[in-house]
């Protein structure tokens, strides 16, 4: 019997590692510029909605410019996702345009927008948070234990 | 005829990595169904998305519906609408009527086969339904072979379908998600088939026969990529067809076209390699249907994928050729992957299978 | 004059270490087989970690929307809110903090996915 599950394994390991050669690969480069640009492109929209926020409301304070930045980025992100054509930039982005905050309210909208034939409560409602649900789940444990964290050390000294 | 264009793979496996013929025990088992009363298809339909219409096959497709939504208010519905589009187009083109039919053989790629069950509810036929995730098309011509040849019905419809975004909820992501696919993607195909098997009499005798079937065996060889399906198949592909090729009595210059289902055209390279190490070159005569379907300017990764790949081309291109007489003997192998979404998460690799009907054409002798 | 140049000199800043940390996720998805959301994960925490030993605030003032708008910013002002709400009002506090200060964004990410669904639907393309 272990004889049989041996030959398997190392058939399977085999077979593995041919369908590695022979599997064609992401070109690395072009996968990277597209990214660089498009991730890059995206900061560079932040940065300027924030200093445009800044220079034309001169007294909100540096927490409120960020809010409200990062609240117009997720606005237009939800918009594109709704008009269709952010899935269609993200094709070329890549990483460029799901680790921006844009990408983050492009998962919630995408699929909020998927479920909503179940209807709005068990579909819309329910399955809002599918994909995005790991970053608040993991943001809000591991920023909490950060916070008793550094009051443990400050009580400490 | 028409000619297919490889980019042939004459030795794809670099750096010396050799695959190991499987310790499968191929010579004992009998797997071969023969069918001596030759069941007859006796109708066909297929009806495709407007991607697939554009293809390099899009001419032999039946009907062609532009809307992905077909009218409907969600894509399930729409799929349902293209199920039973296809289910009575096959019934009208084989001259019956709905009340002639004593069976529906069905299956599709969603939880519970919601698709076809809800469509056989309106089509009000007696219904089997079948799951064999991409292979359905031969599983549901192989069980209505098996009951007509045997003499429990006359006439047995049946039908599969796919659509692209029930697929990639079901399967992947939301569609307006923005994720990358990997080069070794496949794209699930928009589409529907049906066929009518038949008791071969006088009246049907001049339309292509089902003369034998191979159910396929669950092979696994250990690949656990959700993306790379061709890959999981290739190997279940290769076990159905080695049986071909050793216990019919057939070998591969026997058959006018090899067709699997729709292992893309990375999947089909492997298959090559894989046939190759054991011995049995496959030639220009093998096809692979998710590689046919898209053209390589539609940017469709590998290829198609879905019960709808080949069972739209198996009962348009495939079966209109088999009535002409173009083709003599077709072996035709759907391939499918056995997973789930949670069996995947759980670390599980995929289990595949391939099952394989032999269709001939009715003037088998004549022409020779 | 110098103004202008500085500006320039902070948007440059701004693209670089932006497209570099998403050049750095693509790497991670082409070269190992990690999900986008898991690498969402890592950035993350990557983001609470830099906030937690208190690197964040001198790499935010160097590289400002670089660093904040990809997710990595959003895992500091999580951090940076828990901290400031566990100082002021005791460990109870770290419960909460992360999610008020980051209220804004995912206050409007959700009820814009509300909108956003109730006026549009998913298309193939």
């Amino acid at each position: 019997m272990s004889d049989k599950t041996n030959a398997v394994k190392q058939r399977n390991e085999r077979y593995n590692k041919y369908v590695n050669t022979v599997t064609p690969k992401t070109s690395m480069t072009k996968a990277l510029l597209h990214s660089f640009l498009i991730g890059g492109l995206t900061c560079i929209i932040g940065q300027a909605i924030g200093d445009i926020l800044a220079y034309s409301v001169p007294s909100l304070s540096k927490d409120m410019v960020a809010n409200i930045t990062s609240m117009i980025l997720v606005t237009v992100a939800i918009l594109f996702t709704g008009l269709g054509f952010y899935d269609v930039i993200a094709r070329q982005g890549g990483a460029g345009s799901f680790l921006p905050i844009t990408g983050f309210a492009n998962a919630m909208a995408s699929a909020s927008m998927e479920f909503k034939t179940e209807g709005l409560i068990f579909g819309t409602s329910a399955k809002l948070f599918t994909i995005v649900g790991p970053v608040i789940v993991n943001g809000i444990v591991w920023s909490t234990l950060a916070g008793l964290i550094n009051l443990w050390i400050l009580g400490m000294y | 005829m028409f000619s297919f264009k490889h980019t042939k793979p004459e030795s794809m496996s670099k750096d010396n990595v050799s695959v190991v013929p499987p310790p499968t025990n191929f010579s004992s088992r009998k797997r071969v169904m023969r069918f001596y009363n030759t069941p007859r298809i006796i109708g066909r339909m297929s009806v495709v998305g407007e991607k697939e219409s554009k293809g390099p096959l899009g001419k032999y497709f039946a009907k062609c519906e532009t809307d992905d939504k077909m009218g409907e208010k969600t894509f399930e519905r729409a799929e349902i609408r293209m199920f039973d589009t296809a289910v009575r187009g096959a019934v009208r083109d084989s001259g019956l009527d709905i009340k002639d039919v004593d069976l529906l053989i069905s299956g599709d790629l969603l939880n519970q086969m919601t698709t076809s069950s809800y469509a056989a509810r309106d089509i009000g036929v007696p219904h089997i339904g079948v799951y064999g995730a991409c292979s359905t098309m031969t599983e549901s011509l192989l069980v209505a072979a098996s009951f007509v040849d045997s003499g429990y019905f006359s006439n047995v419809l049946c039908a599969t379908c796919s659509h692209f975004a029930t697929a990639e909820r079901q399967f992947r992501f939301p569609l307006e998600y923005g994720c990358q696919r990997p080069p070794y993607a496949q794209w699930t195909v928009t589409g529907a088939a049906a066929s009518i098997v038949s008791t071969n009499n006088a009246d049907t005798e001049r339309f292509p026969k089902i003369v034998m079937a191979i159910p396929g065996m669950i092979t696994d060889f250990g690949t656990n990529d959700l993306n790379n399906m061709g890959a999981a198949m290739a190997p279940a592909a290769m076990d159905t067809m080695c049986t071909l090729f050793t216990q019919t009595g057939f070998c591969e210059s026997d058959f006018d076209l090899v067709v699997t289902g729709d292992l893309g055209k990375l999947g089909s390279d492997i298959l090559r390699d894989l046939m190759r190490e054991r011995g049995m070159k496959l030639g220009q005569n093998y096809i692979d249907c998710g590689n046919m379907i898209y053209d390589v300017k539609q940017k469709c990764y590998q290829g198609g994928s879905g019960c709808a790949c080949s069972a739209t081309i198996f009962n348009s291109f495939i079966l209109d050729k088999l009535v002409k007489g173009e083709y003599k003997r077709v072996a035709y192998l759907a391939t499918g992957a056995l997973m789930s979404t949670q069996s995947c998460y759980q670390g599980e690799t995929i289990p595949c299978i391939s099952h394989a009907v032999v269709v001939e054409s009715p003037f088998g002798g004549e022409c020779e | 004059m110098s103004n202008v140049w500085s500006m320039i000199g902070t948007y440059a800043i701004v693209f670089a270490v932006g497209g570099a940390l998403c050049a750095l996720a693509e790497i991670l998805i082409v070269r190992t087989k990690l999900t986008p959301a898991r690498i969402l994960v890592i950035f993350l925490i990557a983001g609470i970690a830099l906030e937690g030993v208190g690197l964040y605030d001198s790499i935010f003032k160097a590289c400002q929307a670089g660093i904040s708008v990809p997710i990595v910013g959003f895992g500091a002002s999580l951090a940076k809110g828990a901290i400031e709400a566990a100082r002021t009002y005791g460990f109870l506090g770290a419960f909460a903090g992360g999610l008020i200060r980051t209220a804004f964004g995912v206050g409007a990410a959700i009820v814009m996915s509300y909108i956003v669904t109730l006026t549009f639907s998913p298309k193939t393309k």
